[in-house]
């Protein structure tokens, strides 16, 4: 399902990564990386660990300052200007155990200005949750908590939607929703970066893989990476 | 190279003029006897002490500013050769005390805001020593700068709030009516005790900006592709 | 999918979310407290036994006896309020957020600042009953030097306690940092109290003093926070 190349006119490129490096203490986690990624389109970020995809990432996200190097997101030099329109989720939920999911996306979309009451319940069904369960977070599967962190990434109705391992230790019915849900984002004009080890998830889902090794971008290829089709992790 | 060794020797100079003027060229003076000479020692390090204190601060204002490893340097190098001039301070300060007045510590204003002082020196250093390799500078910066709006604070709260215990005040009735060459004395030595500083505070920034430099090395072979 | 109207968020609106946020985790987890309350306690008990102490000399220390207890105490909080935000790295979602970061440090600031004023409530009874106090200046006085008090070891701790928790030996970093330049405050406090509760002069200038002092770190505070939320 990825978009025909063709019947689209050029766009101007969402994110556009010059020389960035990233270092921590001696170790180059990113080794000047340049890269252009263009809006619609769903990219999935393959590679060993230490490969640099998080930190990839996080640079993007405005969470790592690259040691060198420009980021450029969304047009813009400084990511703290367009940081709402940016949607993140990593592999630690971001979510306060201790409440209940719309307790904490009710937070969230406070901090982010979100005066709509009925847009949280909204992500809510949208990720295959139920909005009335007060359970705390604390006490979700592995799986509903993933869905909940999806939900507050795209609370904001994010352009730029960035997820690190969104995934892993998630059953594999969540796991299915959540690809479907990224499909209908990608086709809705997102852009979707995901950092994935189950590149096999997104077969049919994902226009471009970006193969990462030792802190730089060494392969992009047309929809799943061949050398990592088989090398998924097994999923639940 | 050429020009530090001739600043070392006029430092070098300076200190022997400097003790000479202290221990020989000073009156003795008339009720504390010879161990007053301490205080030639003593009042240029607390000067010295705190002028280091402020270039830290300087250079972590200016770092935060433009992110300049030429600041940190700076500010790292300050900071560890006040703390020295600053325990100078802290162990003359009793040692002339306990013959002269009986007793170990004063709390006297001065004295007390250099403890202070030195306090937040150790805390700065050793925020240096424990945080994280990239954060290090970012982080040492801000301390400085509560540290030196704080010494306002330190030394007023020192002198409002601790006058119940009238004190014995250092170096504050020497001024009324001073002996010419003890006044010497004290300037000779705080020029050679600066002096000394610059030099050390020079050296220390060198070996910063190497150990920086050495840095940018191995992050440029790491980018460039190798080390791992 | 109708897309959500983004304003910038208000900073006061951030504030009272976070705020409100803070106290339900805290009332639903009751960790700081908790911590706060027992080694509070313990240090009260410790100091009971370690002085024996006269009324007269009992309402010259107490004031002393007393910060330094709420010092310590106060500590344990301080780390346990933002260990919450590392947790799920929640911390990470405030930062990609456009809320203000300076927001963020007056919310966790009051919060803290709340549950210390809360343990001086319980711990203020007891004190009065260990050392046989009673207060010979006015009570209002001493109020004020708790509330004033109180706000300059939180935001301090609170603004400190952010930086070491991205240190290693962070418990410790806390107190390294926070004590040397709470001093000034913490001689005020303890001579605002002392006055107050022996009535031997006036705690005017104490409590001024505590006044601005709270007011220039709490400025020197907002303005450096961003750089230490977004250092990494």
């Amino acid at each position: 399902m990825s978009t025909d190349e063709n019947s689209q006119p050029p766009s101007a490129p969402i994110l556009v990564l010059q020389k960035v490096t990233k270092l921590f203490g001696r170790f180059a986690a990113l080794r000047a990386v340049s890269a252009e990624f263009t809006p619609g389109r769903l990219y999935v970020v393959l590679g060993d660990n230490g490969a640099g995809k998080s930190t990839l990432l996080r640079a993007i996200a405005g969470l790592a300052r690259p040691t060198r190097g420009d980021v450029q997101v969304l047009g813009s030099a400084k990511i703290h200007e367009v940081t709402a329109r940016i949607g993140y989720m990593a592999h630690a939920p971001l979510l306060y155990d201790e409440m209940d999911a719309m307790e904490n996306l009710r937070y969230a979309a406070r901090l982010y200005g979100i005066s709509d009451p009925a847009r949280c319940e909204q992500v809510v069904r949208m990720v295959g949750l139920d909005p009335t369960l007060a359970r705390r977070v604390g006490q979700y599967s592995q799986g509903m908590r993933q869905r909940l962190s999806l939900a507050r990434a795209v609370l904001n109705d994010p352009e730029l939607l960035l997820l690190d391992e969104p995934f892993s230790n998630v059953d594999i019915v969540s796991a299915r929703e959540m690809v479907r849900l990224l499909g209908q984002m990608r086709d809705a004009g997102k852009t979707i970066l995901v950092v994935t080890h189950q590149p096999i998830l997104l077969e049919g889902v994902a226009d471009e893989s970006v193969v990462m090794s030792a802190g730089q971008i060494v392969a992009r290829e047309r929809g799943v990476s061949h050398a990592y089709r088989h090398d998924a992790a097994e999923v639940r | 190279m050429k020009s530090f060794v001739i600043f070392a020797l006029i430092t070098l100079a300076l200190l022997t003029f400097g003790l000479y003027q202290a221990l020989v060229a000073a009156p003795t003076e008339a009720t504390m006897g010879d161990v007053q000479r301490i205080f030639y020692y003593h009042l240029p390090s607390a000067i010295i002490a705190f002028l280091c204190f402020f270039a830290n601060f300087g250079a972590s204002v200016y770092y935060l500013a433009k992110r300049c490893p030429k600041s940190d340097a700076v500010a790292v190098a300050t900071a560890e050769v006040g703390i020295v001039f600053c325990t100078v301070v802290l162990i003359t300060g009793p040692l002339w005390a306990r013959p002269v007045w009986g007793i170990w510590w004063t709390w006297d204003a001065r004295l007390t805001s250099t403890l202070v002082l030195w306090l937040i020196y150790v805390s700065y250093l050793l925020l240096r020593r424990y945080s994280a390799a990239g954060q290090n500078p970012v982080l040492c910066a801000v301390l400085a700068i509560f540290g030196a709006v704080d010494v306002v604070f330190v030394y007023m709260s020192i002198r409002w709030f601790r006058t119940q215990h009238p004190a014995p005040v250092f170096g504050g009735g020497e001024n009324s009516g001073i002996d010419p060459r003890m006044a010497h004395a004290v300037y000779w030595n705080l020029l050679a005790f600066s002096a000394m500083a610059l030099l050390v505070i020079w050296l220390r920034y060198r070996l910063e900006r190497l150990r920086q430099q050495v840095d940018e090395a191995h992050a440029t072979r790491a980018i460039a592709g190798g080390s791992r | 999918m109708a897309a959500p109207a983004i304003a910038h968020p208000a900073f006061g609106d951030v504030l009272r979310a976070t705020l409100a946020k803070d106290l339900r985790l805290e009332w639903r987890s009751k960790e700081a407290i908790n911590s706060m309350l027992f080694f509070a306690l313990l240090v009260v008990v410790i100091f009971s036994f370690a002085f024996d102490l006269t009324a007269e000399e009992s309402r010259r220390i107490a004031g002393g006896l007393m910060w330094v207890a709420l010092l310590f105490a106060a500590v344990v909080a301080l780390n346990q309020t933002w260990a919450r935000e590392l947790r799920n790295q929640a911390l990470d979602a405030y930062r990609i957020s456009p809320a203000p970061p300076e927001a963020l440090f007056l919310a966790k600031t009051i919060g803290n600042f709340i549950f210390v004023i809360l343990l001086e409530a319980l711990m203020a009874p007891l004190f009065v009953i260990f050392y046989n106090l009673r207060s010979v200046g006015p009570p209002y006085q001493l109020a004020l030097a708790f509330v004033l008090g109180t706000w300059a070891l939180v935001s301090n701790g609170t603004f400190f306690a952010a930086m070491s928790i991205r240190t290693r030996s962070r418990e410790v970093m806390l107190p390294l940092l926070l004590f040397p330049i709470s001093i000034p405050a913490l001689l005020a406090m303890v001579s605002a109290t002392s006055t107050v509760l022996t009535g031997e002069g006036d705690a005017h200038l104490s409590l001024v003093f505590l006044a601005v002092y709270d007011v220039v770190f709490t400025i020197v505070g907002l303005f450096l926070f961003e750089t230490v939320l977004h250092a990494e």
